[in-house]
Protein backbone atom coordinates (compact mmCIF):
# COMPACT_ATOMS: atom_id res chain seq x y z
CA UNK A 1 0.00 0.00 0.00
CA UNK A 2 1.47 3.29 -1.06
CA UNK A 3 1.50 6.58 0.73
CA UNK A 4 0.26 8.16 -2.52
CA UNK A 5 -3.04 6.31 -2.33
CA UNK A 6 -3.44 7.39 1.26
CA UNK A 7 -2.76 11.04 0.41
CA UNK A 8 -5.38 10.84 -2.30
CA UNK A 9 -7.97 9.67 0.22
CA UNK A 10 -6.90 12.30 2.76
CA UNK A 11 -7.37 15.06 0.17
CA UNK A 12 -10.77 13.63 -0.69
CA UNK A 13 -12.11 13.61 2.87
CA UNK A 14 -10.38 16.77 4.12
CA UNK A 15 -13.08 19.24 2.95
CA UNK A 16 -15.78 17.42 4.95
CA UNK A 17 -13.94 17.18 8.24
CA UNK A 18 -12.23 19.45 10.72
CA UNK A 19 -9.07 17.38 11.05
CA UNK A 20 -7.56 14.26 9.58
CA UNK A 21 -5.42 12.41 12.09
CA UNK A 22 -2.50 10.60 10.52
CA UNK A 23 1.23 10.20 10.94
CA UNK A 24 4.25 12.28 9.99
CA UNK A 25 7.97 11.97 10.38
CA UNK A 26 9.27 12.73 13.85
CA UNK A 27 12.59 14.03 15.08
CA UNK A 28 14.47 11.27 13.33
CA UNK A 29 13.75 8.74 10.65
CA UNK A 30 12.68 5.96 12.95
CA UNK A 31 10.26 7.95 15.09
CA UNK A 32 6.93 8.65 13.50
CA UNK A 33 4.53 10.93 15.36
CA UNK A 34 0.79 11.52 15.20
CA UNK A 35 -0.14 14.33 12.87
CA UNK A 36 -3.26 16.50 12.83
CA UNK A 37 -3.89 17.59 9.26
CA UNK A 38 -6.03 20.63 8.60
CA UNK A 39 -5.04 21.74 5.08
CA UNK A 40 -4.11 20.10 1.76
CA UNK A 41 -0.51 21.22 2.35
CA UNK A 42 -0.44 19.16 5.54
CA UNK A 43 -1.62 16.13 3.63
CA UNK A 44 1.58 16.24 1.61
CA UNK A 45 3.58 15.55 4.76
CA UNK A 46 1.57 12.51 5.76
CA UNK A 47 3.39 9.20 5.78
CA UNK A 48 2.49 5.54 6.02
CA UNK A 49 5.01 2.79 6.65
CA UNK A 50 5.69 0.08 9.19
CA UNK A 51 6.84 2.65 11.72
CA UNK A 52 3.36 4.15 12.09
CA UNK A 53 2.78 2.42 15.38
CA UNK A 54 0.56 4.80 17.35
CA UNK A 55 -3.09 3.99 17.82
CA UNK A 56 -4.66 7.20 16.54
CA UNK A 57 -8.21 6.14 17.34
CA UNK A 58 -7.42 6.96 20.97
CA UNK A 59 -7.92 10.66 20.24
CA UNK A 60 -11.53 10.26 19.15
CA UNK A 61 -13.50 10.41 22.43
CA UNK A 62 -11.97 13.77 23.32
CA UNK A 63 -12.71 15.43 19.96
CA UNK A 64 -16.01 17.18 19.37
CA UNK A 65 -15.74 18.23 15.72
CA UNK A 66 -16.05 15.85 12.81
CA UNK A 67 -12.76 14.04 12.46
CA UNK A 68 -11.19 11.58 10.06
CA UNK A 69 -8.76 9.10 11.47
CA UNK A 70 -6.34 6.71 9.81
CA UNK A 71 -6.40 3.28 11.39
CA UNK A 72 -4.67 -0.05 11.04
CA UNK A 73 -6.57 -3.27 11.61
CA UNK A 74 -5.73 -3.42 15.31
CA UNK A 75 -6.59 0.25 15.85
CA UNK A 76 -10.00 -0.25 14.28
CA UNK A 77 -10.94 -2.52 17.18
CA UNK A 78 -10.63 0.53 19.42
CA UNK A 79 -13.26 2.30 17.34
CA UNK A 80 -15.58 -0.70 17.48
CA UNK A 81 -15.19 -0.80 21.26
CA UNK A 82 -15.95 2.94 21.48
CA UNK A 83 -19.09 2.27 19.48
CA UNK A 84 -20.12 -0.54 21.82
CA UNK A 85 -19.68 1.71 24.82
CA UNK A 86 -21.24 4.79 23.22
CA UNK A 87 -18.08 6.83 23.58
CA UNK A 88 -18.12 8.20 20.06
CA UNK A 89 -20.74 9.25 17.57
CA UNK A 90 -20.04 7.16 14.49
CA UNK A 91 -21.57 9.77 12.18
CA UNK A 92 -18.98 12.23 13.43
CA UNK A 93 -16.04 10.06 12.48
CA UNK A 94 -14.62 9.22 9.07
CA UNK A 95 -12.48 6.12 9.21
CA UNK A 96 -9.67 5.65 6.72
CA UNK A 97 -8.58 2.06 7.00
CA UNK A 98 -5.19 0.67 6.07
CA UNK A 99 -4.66 -3.05 5.57
CA UNK A 100 -1.49 -3.64 7.55
CA UNK A 101 0.99 -6.46 7.30
CA UNK A 102 2.66 -5.69 10.60
CA UNK A 103 4.46 -2.78 12.21
CA UNK A 104 7.91 -2.43 13.71
CA UNK A 105 8.74 -2.13 17.38
CA UNK A 106 11.07 0.86 17.67
CA UNK A 107 12.41 -0.52 20.95
CA UNK A 108 13.47 -3.76 19.28
CA UNK A 109 15.10 -1.94 16.38
CA UNK A 110 17.05 0.40 18.64
CA UNK A 111 18.21 -2.56 20.65
CA UNK A 112 19.33 -4.35 17.49
CA UNK A 113 21.49 -1.38 16.44
CA UNK A 114 22.89 -0.96 19.93
CA UNK A 115 21.09 2.36 20.53
CA UNK A 116 23.18 4.22 17.92
CA UNK A 117 21.69 7.44 16.53
CA UNK A 118 19.68 6.59 13.43
CA UNK A 119 20.71 8.35 10.24
CA UNK A 120 18.36 6.82 7.76
CA UNK A 121 15.67 4.17 7.49
CA UNK A 122 14.65 2.40 4.31
CA UNK A 123 12.18 -0.33 3.54
CA UNK A 124 12.52 -3.05 0.97
CA UNK A 125 10.11 -5.95 0.77
CA UNK A 126 9.41 -7.09 4.36
CA UNK A 127 12.77 -5.76 5.50
CA UNK A 128 13.86 -2.62 7.25
CA UNK A 129 17.31 -1.18 6.56
CA UNK A 130 18.72 0.97 9.34
CA UNK A 131 21.66 3.25 8.70
CA UNK A 132 23.72 4.44 11.65
CA UNK A 133 27.18 5.95 11.89
CA UNK A 134 28.47 2.41 12.32
CA UNK A 135 27.07 1.16 9.06
CA UNK A 136 23.89 -0.39 7.74
CA UNK A 137 21.84 -3.12 9.32
CA UNK A 138 19.07 -5.06 7.62
CA UNK A 139 16.36 -6.55 9.78
CA UNK A 140 13.34 -8.59 8.78
CA UNK A 141 10.17 -6.81 9.90
CA UNK A 142 8.85 -10.11 11.24
CA UNK A 143 11.82 -10.25 13.63
CA UNK A 144 11.36 -6.78 15.07
CA UNK A 145 7.56 -6.59 15.15
CA UNK A 146 5.69 -6.09 18.42
CA UNK A 147 4.26 -9.27 19.92
CA UNK A 148 0.72 -8.34 18.93
CA UNK A 149 1.60 -8.59 15.23
CA UNK A 150 2.76 -12.18 15.63
CA UNK A 151 -0.79 -13.30 16.33
CA UNK A 152 -2.69 -10.56 14.48
CA UNK A 153 -6.19 -11.66 13.54
CA UNK A 154 -7.42 -8.43 12.00
CA UNK A 155 -4.91 -7.06 9.47
CA UNK A 156 -7.76 -5.30 7.66
CA UNK A 157 -9.77 -2.78 9.69
CA UNK A 158 -13.11 -4.09 10.95
CA UNK A 159 -14.89 -0.80 10.29
CA UNK A 160 -13.89 1.77 7.71
CA UNK A 161 -15.34 4.33 5.30
CA UNK A 162 -12.37 4.35 2.94
CA UNK A 163 -9.86 1.60 2.52
CA UNK A 164 -6.40 2.45 1.27
CA UNK A 165 -5.39 -0.77 -0.42
CA UNK A 166 -6.84 -4.23 -0.85
CA UNK A 167 -8.23 -6.15 2.14
CA UNK A 168 -5.94 -8.90 3.41
CA UNK A 169 -6.78 -12.00 5.38
CA UNK A 170 -4.99 -13.03 8.55
CA UNK A 171 -2.57 -15.89 8.10
CA UNK A 172 -2.14 -16.53 11.81
CA UNK A 173 -4.19 -19.28 13.47
CA UNK A 174 -6.86 -18.01 15.87
CA UNK A 175 -5.68 -20.39 18.60
CA UNK A 176 -2.27 -18.74 18.69
CA UNK A 177 -3.62 -15.51 20.22
CA UNK A 178 -3.65 -16.70 23.83
CA UNK A 179 -0.87 -19.24 23.52
CA UNK A 180 1.57 -17.16 25.58
CA UNK A 181 -1.00 -16.95 28.36
CA UNK A 182 -1.48 -20.70 28.37
CA UNK A 183 2.26 -21.18 28.37
CA UNK A 184 2.64 -18.81 31.33
CA UNK A 185 -0.05 -20.62 33.29
CA UNK A 186 2.03 -23.76 33.26
CA UNK A 187 4.35 -22.11 35.76
CA UNK A 188 3.79 -22.75 39.42
CA UNK A 189 1.88 -20.34 41.63
CA UNK A 190 5.07 -19.11 43.31
CA UNK A 191 6.83 -18.59 39.99
CA UNK A 192 3.95 -16.54 38.71
CA UNK A 193 3.77 -14.51 41.86
CA UNK A 194 7.51 -13.78 41.79
CA UNK A 195 7.35 -12.97 38.11
CA UNK A 196 4.71 -10.29 38.56
CA UNK A 197 6.34 -8.95 41.69
CA UNK A 198 9.66 -8.52 39.88
CA UNK A 199 8.08 -7.05 36.79
CA UNK A 200 5.84 -4.59 38.60
CA UNK A 201 8.65 -3.63 40.96
CA UNK A 202 10.32 -2.04 37.95
CA UNK A 203 7.36 0.30 37.59
CA UNK A 204 8.18 3.97 38.13
CA UNK A 205 4.50 4.91 38.14
CA UNK A 206 4.78 7.35 35.28
CA UNK A 207 1.28 6.23 34.23
CA UNK A 208 2.33 6.28 30.59
CA UNK A 209 0.50 3.00 30.06
CA UNK A 210 -2.70 4.54 31.33
CA UNK A 211 -2.25 7.73 29.36
CA UNK A 212 -1.63 5.84 26.14
CA UNK A 213 -4.44 3.36 26.70
CA UNK A 214 -7.32 4.09 24.34
CA UNK A 215 -9.83 2.51 26.71
CA UNK A 216 -8.69 4.46 29.78
CA UNK A 217 -11.25 7.15 29.17
CA UNK A 218 -11.36 8.52 32.73
CA UNK A 219 -7.93 10.11 32.27
CA UNK A 220 -7.78 13.03 34.73
CA UNK A 221 -10.32 11.46 37.09
CA UNK A 222 -8.45 8.15 37.23
CA UNK A 223 -8.77 6.65 40.70
CA UNK A 224 -5.03 6.01 40.72
CA UNK A 225 -4.57 9.72 41.32
CA UNK A 226 -7.66 10.97 43.08
CA UNK A 227 -7.44 11.80 46.78
CA UNK A 228 -11.05 10.95 47.36
CA UNK A 229 -11.36 7.98 47.08
CA UNK A 230 -7.74 7.47 48.00
CA UNK A 231 -7.09 4.11 46.39
CA UNK A 232 -3.32 4.26 46.23
CA UNK A 233 -0.78 6.40 48.03
CA UNK A 234 2.49 7.87 46.80
CA UNK A 235 4.36 5.34 48.88
CA UNK A 236 7.10 3.60 46.93
CA UNK A 237 6.22 -0.02 47.56
CA UNK A 238 5.52 -3.04 45.45
CA UNK A 239 1.97 -3.23 46.87
CA UNK A 240 1.13 0.21 45.53
CA UNK A 241 2.66 -0.58 42.15
CA UNK A 242 0.83 -3.87 41.98
CA UNK A 243 -2.38 -2.09 42.98
CA UNK A 244 -2.01 0.40 40.16
CA UNK A 245 -1.62 -2.36 37.60
CA UNK A 246 -4.57 -4.21 39.06
CA UNK A 247 -6.70 -1.07 38.77
CA UNK A 248 -5.69 -0.80 35.13
CA UNK A 249 -6.39 -4.47 34.46
CA UNK A 250 -9.72 -4.68 36.31
CA UNK A 251 -11.03 -1.47 34.76
CA UNK A 252 -10.24 -2.91 31.34
CA UNK A 253 -11.90 -6.25 32.05
CA UNK A 254 -13.64 -7.25 28.83
CA UNK A 255 -12.75 -3.93 27.21
CA UNK A 256 -9.06 -4.24 26.33
CA UNK A 257 -8.68 -4.27 22.54
CA UNK A 258 -5.09 -5.53 22.74
CA UNK A 259 -3.62 -2.66 20.74
CA UNK A 260 -0.43 -3.00 22.78
CA UNK A 261 -0.01 0.72 23.37
CA UNK A 262 0.60 0.21 27.11
CA UNK A 263 3.58 -2.03 26.47
CA UNK A 264 4.88 0.13 23.67
CA UNK A 265 5.05 3.26 25.81
CA UNK A 266 6.33 1.61 28.98
CA UNK A 267 9.79 3.04 29.68
CA UNK A 268 10.63 0.10 31.93
CA UNK A 269 9.61 -2.69 29.52
CA UNK A 270 7.03 -4.15 31.86
CA UNK A 271 4.65 -6.67 30.24
CA UNK A 272 1.72 -4.47 31.21
CA UNK A 273 -0.72 -6.12 28.84
CA UNK A 274 -0.30 -9.61 30.26
CA UNK A 275 -3.00 -9.30 32.94
CA UNK A 276 -5.40 -7.79 30.41
CA UNK A 277 -4.73 -10.51 27.93
CA UNK A 278 -5.47 -13.09 30.59
CA UNK A 279 -8.80 -11.43 31.35
CA UNK A 280 -9.59 -11.34 27.65
CA UNK A 281 -8.88 -15.03 27.30
CA UNK A 282 -11.30 -15.68 30.17
CA UNK A 283 -13.93 -13.42 28.60
CA UNK A 284 -13.62 -15.48 25.44
CA UNK A 285 -14.08 -18.69 27.35
CA UNK A 286 -16.83 -17.52 29.73
CA UNK A 287 -18.92 -15.30 27.51
CA UNK A 288 -17.59 -16.03 24.03
CA UNK A 289 -16.78 -12.37 23.77
CA UNK A 290 -13.90 -10.71 21.96
CA UNK A 291 -13.55 -6.96 22.58
CA UNK A 292 -13.72 -4.59 19.63
CA UNK A 293 -14.94 -6.97 16.98
CA UNK A 294 -18.68 -6.52 16.63
CA UNK A 295 -20.21 -3.03 17.17
CA UNK A 296 -23.51 -4.66 18.21
CA UNK A 297 -21.98 -6.61 21.12
CA UNK A 298 -22.23 -5.49 24.71
CA UNK A 299 -19.12 -5.64 26.93
CA UNK A 300 -19.60 -8.61 29.28
CA UNK A 301 -19.16 -6.60 32.48
CA UNK A 302 -21.95 -4.24 31.42
CA UNK A 303 -24.53 -6.95 31.28
CA UNK A 304 -25.50 -10.35 32.71
CA UNK A 305 -27.53 -13.48 32.17
CA UNK A 306 -29.81 -14.74 34.91
CA UNK A 307 -28.44 -18.21 34.27
CA UNK A 308 -24.75 -18.12 33.47
CA UNK A 309 -23.94 -21.13 31.36
CA UNK A 310 -20.28 -21.26 32.25
CA UNK A 311 -20.04 -19.84 35.76
CA UNK A 312 -20.46 -22.66 38.22
CA UNK A 313 -20.97 -22.17 41.90
CA UNK A 314 -17.75 -22.86 43.75
CA UNK A 315 -17.70 -25.30 46.61
CA UNK A 316 -15.46 -24.85 49.57
CA UNK B 1 -7.64 -17.08 69.36
CA UNK B 2 -8.98 -18.75 66.31
CA UNK B 3 -11.37 -21.59 66.63
CA UNK B 4 -9.32 -23.60 64.16
CA UNK B 5 -6.60 -24.03 66.72
CA UNK B 6 -3.72 -22.16 65.11
CA UNK B 7 -2.80 -18.52 65.19
CA UNK B 8 -5.54 -16.25 63.99
CA UNK B 9 -5.39 -15.02 60.41
CA UNK B 10 -7.00 -12.01 58.84
CA UNK B 11 -9.96 -12.80 56.68
CA UNK B 12 -12.08 -9.99 55.31
CA UNK B 13 -15.72 -10.61 54.54
CA UNK B 14 -17.83 -8.36 52.32
CA UNK B 15 -21.43 -9.12 53.14
CA UNK B 16 -24.51 -7.72 51.52
CA UNK B 17 -26.80 -5.93 53.92
CA UNK B 18 -29.98 -7.73 52.94
CA UNK B 19 -29.10 -11.41 52.87
CA UNK B 20 -25.68 -12.48 54.04
CA UNK B 21 -25.35 -9.92 56.79
CA UNK B 22 -28.74 -11.04 58.00
CA UNK B 23 -27.59 -14.64 57.65
CA UNK B 24 -24.55 -13.92 59.78
CA UNK B 25 -26.84 -12.28 62.31
CA UNK B 26 -29.12 -15.30 62.31
CA UNK B 27 -26.09 -17.49 62.97
CA UNK B 28 -25.15 -15.23 65.86
CA UNK B 29 -28.64 -15.16 67.34
CA UNK B 30 -28.77 -18.95 67.02
CA UNK B 31 -25.48 -19.08 68.93
CA UNK B 32 -23.76 -21.18 66.29
CA UNK B 33 -20.08 -21.52 67.04
CA UNK B 34 -17.91 -19.82 64.40
CA UNK B 35 -14.20 -19.13 63.97
CA UNK B 36 -13.27 -15.55 64.77
CA UNK B 37 -10.79 -14.86 61.96
CA UNK B 38 -13.39 -13.19 59.80
CA UNK B 39 -13.80 -9.42 59.90
CA UNK B 40 -17.08 -8.44 58.35
CA UNK B 41 -17.63 -5.33 56.25
CA UNK B 42 -21.24 -4.63 55.49
CA UNK B 43 -22.00 -3.41 51.98
CA UNK B 44 -25.39 -2.48 50.51
CA UNK B 45 -25.25 -5.21 47.87
CA UNK B 46 -22.75 -7.70 46.51
CA UNK B 47 -22.87 -5.56 43.37
CA UNK B 48 -21.23 -2.85 45.45
CA UNK B 49 -18.14 -4.99 45.86
CA UNK B 50 -15.59 -3.64 43.45
CA UNK B 51 -13.14 -6.42 42.56
CA UNK B 52 -10.49 -3.93 43.61
CA UNK B 53 -11.77 -4.08 47.22
CA UNK B 54 -10.68 -7.68 47.23
CA UNK B 55 -7.35 -6.93 45.59
CA UNK B 56 -6.67 -4.09 48.00
CA UNK B 57 -7.48 -6.29 50.97
CA UNK B 58 -5.22 -9.08 49.77
CA UNK B 59 -2.36 -6.72 48.98
CA UNK B 60 -2.48 -4.85 52.25
CA UNK B 61 -2.62 -7.60 54.79
CA UNK B 62 -5.60 -9.88 54.43
CA UNK B 63 -4.91 -13.60 54.14
CA UNK B 64 -8.27 -14.38 52.63
CA UNK B 65 -11.34 -12.59 51.33
CA UNK B 66 -14.91 -13.81 51.37
CA UNK B 67 -17.71 -12.13 49.47
CA UNK B 68 -21.27 -13.13 50.11
CA UNK B 69 -24.54 -11.84 48.73
CA UNK B 70 -28.13 -12.79 48.10
CA UNK B 71 -28.83 -15.87 46.04
CA UNK B 72 -29.25 -15.21 42.31
CA UNK B 73 -32.88 -14.09 41.69
CA UNK B 74 -33.14 -12.88 45.30
CA UNK B 75 -31.16 -9.65 45.09
CA UNK B 76 -32.79 -6.81 47.01
CA UNK B 77 -31.96 -4.57 44.05
CA UNK B 78 -33.09 -7.21 41.53
CA UNK B 79 -29.82 -7.59 39.65
CA UNK B 80 -26.84 -6.48 41.71
CA UNK B 81 -25.59 -9.96 42.38
CA UNK B 82 -25.71 -10.89 38.70
CA UNK B 83 -23.14 -8.21 37.96
CA UNK B 84 -21.19 -9.26 41.04
CA UNK B 85 -21.11 -12.85 39.86
CA UNK B 86 -19.45 -11.90 36.56
CA UNK B 87 -16.95 -9.56 38.15
CA UNK B 88 -15.96 -11.88 40.95
CA UNK B 89 -15.57 -14.83 38.61
CA UNK B 90 -13.27 -12.71 36.46
CA UNK B 91 -11.32 -11.70 39.54
CA UNK B 92 -11.03 -15.26 40.83
CA UNK B 93 -9.37 -16.31 37.60
CA UNK B 94 -7.14 -13.26 37.52
CA UNK B 95 -5.88 -13.70 41.08
CA UNK B 96 -4.95 -17.25 40.36
CA UNK B 97 -3.04 -16.10 37.27
CA UNK B 98 -1.14 -13.56 39.34
CA UNK B 99 0.00 -16.19 41.74
CA UNK B 100 -2.47 -15.71 44.57
CA UNK B 101 -3.99 -19.06 45.43
CA UNK B 102 -7.62 -19.13 44.32
CA UNK B 103 -8.46 -20.72 47.67
CA UNK B 104 -7.81 -17.41 49.38
CA UNK B 105 -10.79 -15.87 47.68
CA UNK B 106 -14.30 -17.18 47.75
CA UNK B 107 -17.67 -15.80 46.78
CA UNK B 108 -20.94 -17.38 47.69
CA UNK B 109 -24.62 -16.73 48.27
CA UNK B 110 -26.21 -16.93 51.72
CA UNK B 111 -29.73 -15.76 52.53
CA UNK B 112 -30.85 -14.11 55.76
CA UNK B 113 -32.50 -17.28 57.01
CA UNK B 114 -29.50 -19.54 56.37
CA UNK B 115 -27.70 -19.18 59.71
CA UNK B 116 -26.60 -22.77 59.53
CA UNK B 117 -25.20 -22.38 56.05
CA UNK B 118 -23.37 -19.22 57.11
CA UNK B 119 -21.70 -21.07 59.94
CA UNK B 120 -20.65 -23.75 57.46
CA UNK B 121 -19.26 -21.22 54.97
CA UNK B 122 -17.24 -19.37 57.59
CA UNK B 123 -15.90 -22.53 59.16
CA UNK B 124 -14.93 -24.14 55.88
CA UNK B 125 -13.42 -21.00 54.40
CA UNK B 126 -11.42 -20.22 57.54
CA UNK B 127 -10.17 -23.77 57.56
CA UNK B 128 -9.20 -23.52 53.91
CA UNK B 129 -7.24 -20.31 54.46
CA UNK B 130 -5.55 -21.75 57.54
CA UNK B 131 -4.34 -24.68 55.47
CA UNK B 132 -2.54 -22.20 53.22
CA UNK B 133 -1.19 -20.14 56.11
CA UNK B 134 -0.46 -16.43 56.08
CA UNK B 135 -0.19 -14.67 52.73
CA UNK B 136 2.23 -12.02 53.92
CA UNK B 137 5.48 -12.37 55.78
CA UNK B 138 4.50 -10.45 58.84
CA UNK B 139 6.88 -9.51 61.55
CA UNK B 140 5.73 -11.53 64.49
CA UNK B 141 4.75 -9.37 67.40
CA UNK B 142 5.46 -10.68 70.83
CA UNK B 143 2.16 -11.17 72.53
Amino acid sequence: MSTEKLKEIILKVLPDVDTVIGWQEGFDKIHITPFFMKSPEDAEKAVWNSLCVQNLAAYLPSLKKKTAVIVKGCDSRTIVQYMQEGLIDRSNVVIIGIPCTGVVSVKKVLKAVDYQPIEDVKFSDEKIIIKTSKGEKTLAIADVCPDKCKTCQYPTPIVYDHLAGDPIESTKPAESVYEDIKEFEKKSLEERRDYFKNEFDKCIRCYACRNACPMCVCQDSCIAETRDPHWITQKLSSEEKMMFHMIHAVHLAGRCVECGECERVCPMDIPVAKLKKKINSEMKELFDYVPGVNPEDKPPMYTFNVEEAKIKEHKL
Amino acid sequence: MSDVGTKELRIVGFLCNWCSYGGADTAGVGRFKQPTDLRIIRVPCSGRVDPLFVVRALLTGADGVLVSGCHPRDCHYSEGNYYARRRLEMLRRLLQFMGIDEKRFHYTWVSASEGQKWQQVVTDFTKQVHELGPLHDKKEKAD
